[in-house]
């Protein structure tokens, strides 16, 4: 006879931290993340054949990223970043809520556009570069084309989404109150839709983003893709990595922004009827 | 527990807080349905067929018949939702087109909007009509009346089935309405909450001189709630009965006697009309 023991064995549990667990988990994802860098590093540097890119290594990426960050350098770099990101958005924002919401209540229009739009979506925003340089007079007016052909997808569709999802009795009791028109889209279908247009803002960003810096290796001499090539040129890589770093972080922190209006503006409780 | 819940729903809270309440009583609309028919695009024959009767001012009519005989039908013409393929409905003198703040229809559901809270959603009525000063004093005043003053600044999520359908008719009775329209509003509901909001209703109906026509299959309903019922037949629907309820107030009680006995009287017809329509079911 064995004894029975007072716990369960074989389960691994981390050590009970009550409210702080989440603090306390995000800093060790960061640190583990760390560390498998700090190992590549060190496999990079040992191995003669790849000695030369050892400056990817944490020690010398954080050491060029702090250059960065106390030069105000960072600013300049992802300031016209930003802003391109931010124009292309926008535009995509300003064509997708309102074709989404004819698209969610039209169902001829649903059907007529469903094709082409399924069509054009899957094609690489990328693929577009050789036109939009030929379109558009200025290399941030061909990026910020770019994104927005990338970003008004996902708030297209979603928001469409979003519309088809609307309770219809929504619809008829504000009719039967005498809503108008105006108040109709304001008063109820854009706050009943609004976390929809922002998980879509919240893709689109994504893809943006990521679409982004390949876009920024052409042409412009200003912005995060910019100075990623910019550094190679110039085999600074210790200061390519340090960018890669601070793409990393922004899209970070926009995704987060994203996360906070999207639970701002979630009406959706846990209901018992 | 039943304590509590007498509490929470009890009918004579309510009618407690009605007589204090300050609402002005309104002068209710006079409707007549002359020579209507209604054939739907996609149906084979008329759902309804030549109907031809009136509802006095104040006055509290239950539409009674069967699943598909045409009650919401009727009731979306009477609100202006929908246009009868043939003749008309006149309020106070004028035909219906479009649906007006004066007179609202109340639905199954509640259907509140999620994202406002009870005052808000109690307010759509007068902000859709450009009333938006008269918020402040009519709200309140329409949460009272259905005992929900204390759940103004709430998420209307966070109310049970019945407190958000008393939130529905705070909502309609916000434009001062001279009618409203129900269909079945409190069929969702349990049955001790059914029957308190089935008092509450009338008594505030009567209360503010309110014209009042509800759709029900449920003949205790109407018994409870109606002056007058309209038993009407399916296939076309038509008005087969005209029946005046002539119970006094303290006897519209599940349990009266006289309630009793008028049930008994209308369910008779009733089952008459709906085997009639059995039999010859294209009438
Ligand atoms: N949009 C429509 N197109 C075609 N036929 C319809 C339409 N709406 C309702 N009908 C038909 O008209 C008839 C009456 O419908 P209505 O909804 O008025 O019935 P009801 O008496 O309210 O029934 P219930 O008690 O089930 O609510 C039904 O036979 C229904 O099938
Ligand atoms: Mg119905």
């Amino acid at each position: 006879m064995t004894a029975i023991p007072d716990t369960p064995a074989g389960a691994f549990r981390l050590p009970r931290l009550g409210r702080f667990r989440g603090l306390f988990n995000a800093v060790l994802g960061i640190a583990l993340l760390m560390g498998l860098w700090w190992l590549g590093g060190r496999a990079v540097a040992n191995d003669p054949d790849m000695f030369a890119f050892s400056d990817f290594a944490p020690g010398p990426t954080l050491a060029a990223l702090w250059d960065i960050l106390s030069t105000g350098e960072v600013l300049s770099m992802s300031g016209p970043s930003l802003y391109r990101v931010g124009s292309g958005l926008a535009i995509a924002a300003a064509l997708g809520v309102p074709l989404g919401i004819a698209v969610g209540r039209t169902t001829w229009l649903r059907e007529i556009t469903n094709v082409p739009f399924q069509f054009l979506r899957m094609i690489s925003p990328l693929s577009w570069m050789p036109i939009a340089v030929m379109v558009y007079d200025t290399w941030d007016g061909a990026i910020v084309f770019l994104i927005a052909v990338a970003a008004v997808w996902p708030i297209l569709f979603s928001t469409a989404s979003g519309v088809r999802r609307i309770d219809p009795s929504w619809l008829k009791v504000a009719r039967n109150l005498g809503a108008n028109p105006f108040h109709m889209l304001f008063v109820v279908i854009l706050p009943a839709i609004a976390v929809d247009v922002l998980t879509g803002i919240r893709l689109a960003l994504g893809v943006a983003w990521v679409v982004l810096v390949p876009a920024e290796y052409l042409g412009v001499t200003s912005g995060l893709g910019y100075a990623i090539n910019d550094a190679r040129d110039i085999l600074d890589y210790s200061r390519l990595a340090a960018v890669v770093v601070v793409i990393g972080v922004i899209g970070f922190l926009l995704d987060w922004l994203c996360m906070l209006a999207i639970n701002k503006f979630n009406w959706v409780r846990e209901t018992a009827h | 527990m039943i304590v509590t819940r007498l509490n929470e729903t009890g009918a004579d809270q309510v009618a407690a807080a009605s007589a204090e309440s300050t609402v002005k009583p309104i002068r209710g609309a006079h409707v007549a349905i002359r020579a209507l028919s209604h054939t739907y695009r996609r149906s084979d024959g008329p759902v309804l067929r030549d109907m031809d009767f009136e509802i006095h001012q104040g006055e509290v009519v239950a539409l009674l018949g069967r699943s598909g005989c045409g009650k919401s039908t009727l009731l979306h013409m009477m609100a202006g939702l929908t246009h009868p393929s043939e003749g008309e409905v006149v309020i106070n003198g004028r035909g219906v087109r479009a649906p007006s703040p004066r007179w609202v229809m109340m639905f199954q559901a509640p259907s509140l909007y999620p994202w406002m809270t009870v005052a808000q959603n109690a307010a759509l009525g007068l902000r859709f009509s450009r009333k938006t000063n008269e918020i402040a004093t009519r709200v309140p005043e329409v949460l009272d009346l259905v005992d929900l003053a204390a759940f103004a600044e709430r998420n209307a999520q966070d109310l049970s089935g019945g407190q958000q359908q008393r939130v529905a008719l705070a909502r309609s009775l916000a434009t001062r309405p001279e009618m409203l329209l129900l269909d079945e509003p409190f069929s969702a509901l349990d049955a001790f909450t059914r029957r308190s909001l089935q008092q509450d209703v009338r008594e505030i109906a009567r209360r503010l001189g309110l014209t009042m026509v509800l759709v029900t299959h449920d003949v205790s309903e109407a018994v409870l709630m109606a002056d007058r019922v309209l038993v009407l037949d399916a296939n076309p629907g038509r008005v087969a009965h005209d029946v005046t309820i002539t119970l006094k107030e303290d006897a519209r009680r599940a349990g009266s006697d006289a309630f009793q006995e008028e049930q008994a009287r209308l369910m008779q017809l009733y089952t008459d009309v709906a085997h009639g329509d059995a039999t010859t079911p294209l009438g």
